[in-house]
Formats: C-alpha cells, sequence, structure tokens
C-alpha cells in the first residue's frame, strides 16, 4: 500500500475518473439508457395529444362502443367505438397464443434436450430464419394459399357440422378472411420466437440440475418434467409473452388476412379487424381531424394493452421465479 | 466391519472400455467393489476415474455419444446386459456429484422426496418418515427440522452436499458413488462429509473418486491407482494398481504409483 502512495500521486474526483474513462462511459451508456425511456413518453404523449379530440368526444365509452362508422352521409353522423378493434385484437392474438405457446415450448423442448447434436444446429438456424422472413410475406402466404386451404379443410366442416351448435363456429362462410385464419398466421409467425427463447433458456439450465435427476432414475421426460421446466419457467414465460406483443401489434399480415371489418360477428371464421390494422388501412385516407383523433385514440389504446399484458406477465414471472422461500438469487 | 444387519452388496468389473464417441478414454478396467468397504479412486487429471465411476451406474452413457464396452456387475446381475433398464440401476447405485446441487425450484423437503415419488411413494405420512429417516442418516436433521419448506438454496454448501446425500440414500440405493464430493467444500465441511462415509459403511457400499490423497488415505479401505498414458495421440487413462489403502500407501506395488504418491507427477 505505502509502495502504491509513494510512486503515483493519488488523483482526485473528476479528474481521476475521466482519466480512466470511467464517466465519460458511465455518462455516455446512463444517455442510452435514457433514450429508451424518452421514446416510451414520447410515443404516449404524441399519440395522447393526437387523440384529444376524440377523447374528449367519447371519453372511456371509446373502449365500449361498438359502432365504427367515418362516413359521412345525409342520414347518419360518423362515429367511432373501438371494441370491435379490441375486440379482434385480443381474440385473434388469443388464438395464436393458444397455438403457438404449446407449440414452440414443445419445439424449443425438442431442440434443448432430445435432438441429435448433428441436427440441433441445422434445425435451430431454420427456426431463427423462419422469425426473420418479413410479416408481409407471411401475409401474401396467407392470402395465397394459406386461407382458401383453412377454410376448405378446418372452417367449413367445423362450421357445418359443430358450428351449427356452437355460435363461435358458426358459418355459412362466405369469404376466406376472418379472425380465424388471422389467429391461425399469427400463430406461425410468433412460433418461431417462442421456439427460440424456449430453446435459449433451457439450454441455460446447468448439467447439474438435470444430472441429479438420472441419477435418482429419472427418464428423459421426467428430468424435463421435474427438474428442467420448473428451472426455467421465468423464462419460457418470458418468450411467450414477447409473443403475445408480436401477435397483438402485428399489423401488416393481419390487415392481408382479416377481412377488416367493423361489424362485430360472433363466429371466429367471419371477417374482423384488429387496432393495428384499422390504424394501418384508415390513417392514411382519414375523412376528417375527428376520424384522425380516433384513430390515434385506438393506437393509444392498443399502446395501453401491450403496456398492461407486459406489467401481467412481468408480476407473473415475479410470482412463479421465486420458488420456495430462502433461495438466493 | 460389515454389520450384517444390512445387505451385503459387491460389484464386479470386467473389461469396462469407456468411449466418448470413437475415442476409448480408458483402458478396460477390472475392479472389484466389496461390500461394506469404502473403495477410492484415485489419480492425476483426466486419467478416466471420474469417467469409471460415472460408468458404474450406466451415468457415463446420458452424455451425448458415450458409450461404454465390458461387464459391470452389481452382485450377480450385469448392469450392461441386453433389457436392463438404465434407470433402475440408477436408482439401486445412487450417485453424488461433486458440486453441492439442490434442485432449485423445490424446498429442503421436496429435495428428498423428488426420488421417492419417482418410485412412486405418494403417502403423505410415509413420505414425511422417509424424509426425516434421509436426513437423520445424513446428519442434517437437526439443522434443517425447522425450514423442510425452505429452499435447498438456503443451506450452505456442506449442508447443501448433506442434503445430495440424503437424496440419494433417501431411495435406499445398494451402492453409492461419490465423485469428488469434497472438492468444492471448506475443510470443517469436508470433514463432516468424511464422517458421514464412514457411517454410511455400516449399510452401503461406497466408492469415491478424490483429487485428495489424504482423504483417501483416511477413510478408504482400498484404493485403486488410475494414471493417463500420454505417449498416443489420444491420452489414456489406465488402472495401474488396486490393494488395500494401507499397502498402496505404504508399499505401492507400481513405480508410477509410488510416484504419484510422493508427489513426482500429477
Amino acid at each position: 500500500m505505502a509502495n502504491i502512495q509513494a510512486t503515483s500521486p493519488k488523483p482526485t474526483g473528476w479528474a481521476h475518473r475521466l482519466q480512466h474513462g470511467d464517466l465519460f462511459f458511465w455518462l455516455l451508456t446512463l444517455f442510452f439508457a435514457l433514450v429508451i425511456i424518452g421514446l416510451v413518453v414520447a410515443v404516449g404523449v404524441v399519440t395522447y395529444n393526437g387523440s384529444a379530440e376524440a377523447r374528449a368526444e367519447y371519453g372511456t365509452s371509446f373502449l365500449t362502443q361498438s359502432d365504427w362508422n367515418p362516413i359521412e352521409t345525409d342520414l347518419y353522423q360518423p362515429s367511432y367505438g373501438a371494441w370491435p378493434a379490441i375486440r379482434g385484437t385480443l381474440l385473434s392474438s388469443l388464438i395464436a397464443l393458444l397455438l403457438a405457446a404449446p407449440t414452440g415450448i414443445a419445439i424449443g423442448i425438442f431442440l434443448s434436450e432430445l435432438c441429435p447434436l448433428r441436427l440441433r444446429a441445422l434445425l435451430g438456424f431454420t427456426v431463427e430464419l423462419l422469425a426473420a422472413i418479413p410479416s408481409v410475406i407471411y401475409g401474401l402466404w396467407g392470402v395465397a394459399v394459406f386461407s382458401p386451404w383453412f377454410t376448405n379443410a378446418i372452417a367449413n366442416p367445423l362450421a357445418t357440422s359443430i358450428g351449427q351448435f356452437i355460435p363461435w363456429l358458426a358459418g355459412p362462410i362466405a369469404v376466406s378472411r376472418g379472425l380465424a385464419v388471422t389467429g391461425v398466421i399469427l400463430a406461425i409467425m410468433i412460433l418461431p420466437t417462442i421456439a427460440a427463447i424456449t430453446r435459449d433458456v433451457l439450454q441455460a439450465v446447468p448439467n447439474h440440475q438435470r444430472d441429479v435427476m438420472l441419477a435418482l432414475g429419472s427418464t428423459r421426460w421426467e428430468v424435463i418434467w421435474l427438474s428442467v421446466l420448473p428451472y426455467s419457467r421465468a423464462g419460457i414465460i418470458g418468450g411467450v409473452m414477447l409473443g403475445l406483443g408480436r401477435a397483438l401489434g402485428e399489423t401488416m399480415a393481419a390487415t392481408m388476412l382479416i377481412g377488416n371489418s367493423t361489424r362485430i360477428e360472433e363466429s371466429i371464421f367471419y371477417p374482423a379487424t384488429t387496432a393495428a390494422a384499422l390504424v394501418a388501412s384508415e390513417l392514411p385516407n382519414s375523412n376528417s381531424t375527428m376520424h384522425e383523433s380516433a384513430l390515434i385514440y385506438l393506437a393509444l389504446v392498443l399502446f395501453g394493452i401491450t403496456l398492461i399484458l407486459n406489467l401481467a406477465a412481468r408480476y407473473l414471472v415475479w410470482q412463479t421465479s421465486r420458488g420456495p422461500a430462502g433461495a438466493r438469487a | 466391519m460389515a454389520a450384517t444387519a444390512h445387505p451385503a452388496h459387491s460389484m464386479t468389473v470386467r473389461g469396462l472400455k469407456p468411449f466418448y464417441a470413437k475415442r476409448q478414454a480408458v483402458q478396460a478396467v477390472d475392479l472389484d467393489v466389496r461390500a461394506h468397504e469404502i473403495l477410492a479412486l484415485i489419480g492425476p487429471s483426466g486419467c478416466g476415474k471420474s469417467t469409471v465411476l460415472r460408468c458404474l451406474n450406466r451415468m457415463h452413457e446420458t452424455i451425448p455419444y458415450a458409450h461404454a464396452e465390458g461387464s459391470v456387475k452389481l452382485d450377480d446381475l450385469d448392469i450392461y446386459q441386453a433389457g436392463i433398464d438404465a434407470t433402475l440401476v440408477r436408482r439401486k447405485i445412487g450417485m453424488v456429484f461433486q458440486m453441492p446441487i439442490a434442485l432449485r425450484t423445490r424446498s429442503i423437503y421436496e429435495n428428498i422426496a423428488v426420488g421417492l415419488r419417482l418410485g412412486g411413494m405418494n403417502d403423505r405420512l410415509e413420505l414425511d418418515r422417509r424424509v426425516e429417516q434421509a436426513l437423520r442418516s445424513a446428519n442434517l436433521w437437526d439443522e434443517v427440522k425447522d425450514k423442510l419448506q425452505l429452499s435447498g438454496l438456503a443451506l450452505s454448501g456442506g449442508q447443501q452436499q448433506r442434503l445430495s446425500i440424503a437424496r440419494t440414500i433417501a431411495i435406499e440405493p445398494a451402492v453409492i458413488l461419490f465423485d469428488e464430493p469434497c472438492s468444492a467444500l471448506d475443510p470443517i465441511s469436508t470433514l463432516k462429509i468424511e464422517e458421514l462415509l464412514l457411517q454410511l459403511r455400516e449399510r452401503y457400499t461406497l466408492v469415491i473418486v478424490t483429487h485428495n490423497m489424504q482423504q483417501a488415505a483416511r477413510i478408504s479401505d482400498r484404493t485403486a491407482v488410475f494414471m493417463v498414458e500420454r505417449g498416443q495421440e489420444q491420452p489414456v487413462g489406465l488402472l495401474v494398481e488396486e490393494g488395500s489403502t494401507e499397502q498402496i500407501f505404504s508399499k505401492p506395488r507400481d513405480r508410477r504409483t509410488e510416484e504419484y504418491i510422493s508427489g513426482k507427477v500429477g
């Protein structure tokens, strides 16, 4: 100690920190971190201000009113209710989540735990490639290939059989655009995200957590079910939520496939709309300042929905990852 | 030395060759593990002693592309013969690892009960009884009896290692394999584990891999010495000598053993 003090004059305060670049680097990274918060606030402020006219007119009843009619005629005043778009957003994302979460988690489990090493790299690369396909291509494929097939092979048989008793599966199906087919395409789009994150999270589980279970005479399945999945629960939920976020905000594929109808139909095989699809299709040619304001209000609502769902996911992760009391993270 | 109240189980290893993919890691091993003894496997790093240990309960083959040839008998049953279920072998021949491992998402109680549940035990009272019995046998009961529902991670390293041992003995194996069980522990925890191993010898047959020659000398009845041959393109481990611990440490038959014991190699 004495030696160090004797040979180097003790630098003080700012000069010392600047000399080592620490302070500069700290400020630089802090600045970029604050940019993130600034962006979130800016999006909130812009949508809040832009929607002032619609908020003054409709208030919170905007959320529950189900007529969206921007056309002004001699007989009708335009009216703006967000419920059809909110309902379509939530339902199409729910369908996507119900299909993609179990499938994606299963793919992740296979890639991490069961796949032969030689096949793993190839399959993993393909999954990541799927995540990188632009959504317009999914939409195009959905319109040209998938939705006609879906209508013939799945929607129509369902609608003409059990659909006669269950209203939300009812027909007759006139066009091959609708809520259900959009949900399925959204599921395909978010599947690689969920699969890739599940795989990464499972591969981060230390091998000794597996070895202990194997040494107790577990089968591979018991190792996965009793040790690996509980260990990585929080991360898997995070991956599913990331997928859900993508489904909620997906615009292009939804616009191409959902039929863009603001009428509320009970059957999921009928055309509907989502918040993102409605904003994207109407904002560029809005009829009036009120129309524009209502669309921005709708964007604000979508922003709110994603925010609330993400907070709920955080809470869920926090709840499930605690485990038994006394664990040191 | 052997308590007659407990069943005596021995193991016989003949021509055991562990492979990683196509590479043979250790030359053919012949080894006897006698009932109610502690057999120590010692040797320098890379000599294959842990690999051999993991072959004794078919854990070796859980590593991708690894397999073993030869015969390993528990009493009269060859655990490598066709039709033998490896998961059942591992319930008869337990294993404790180098790192003290608590299953992270489970309480202390569930860390022990998990093996019993795997065996189909669901009765709450029976589980309680067996968990307590296992924790008592591992000299851990008094320290954890008031916090069974806490996470296993709330325990110290030494306690977690005794938790690992309790988890293994809860399912009443015949033989327990220890893979350097003290190398991550402080001296006091090490001493407690060594005392525990000597107690467990009354009831089980034990095989321990250790880096610590003093540990082998302190607790083992017999010792097997492994070396690594570096002359070939791939280093290969081999068993050079097996004998009573006293003989190995006082008058080794093999020159390589003598050099290793006296600190000239390894």
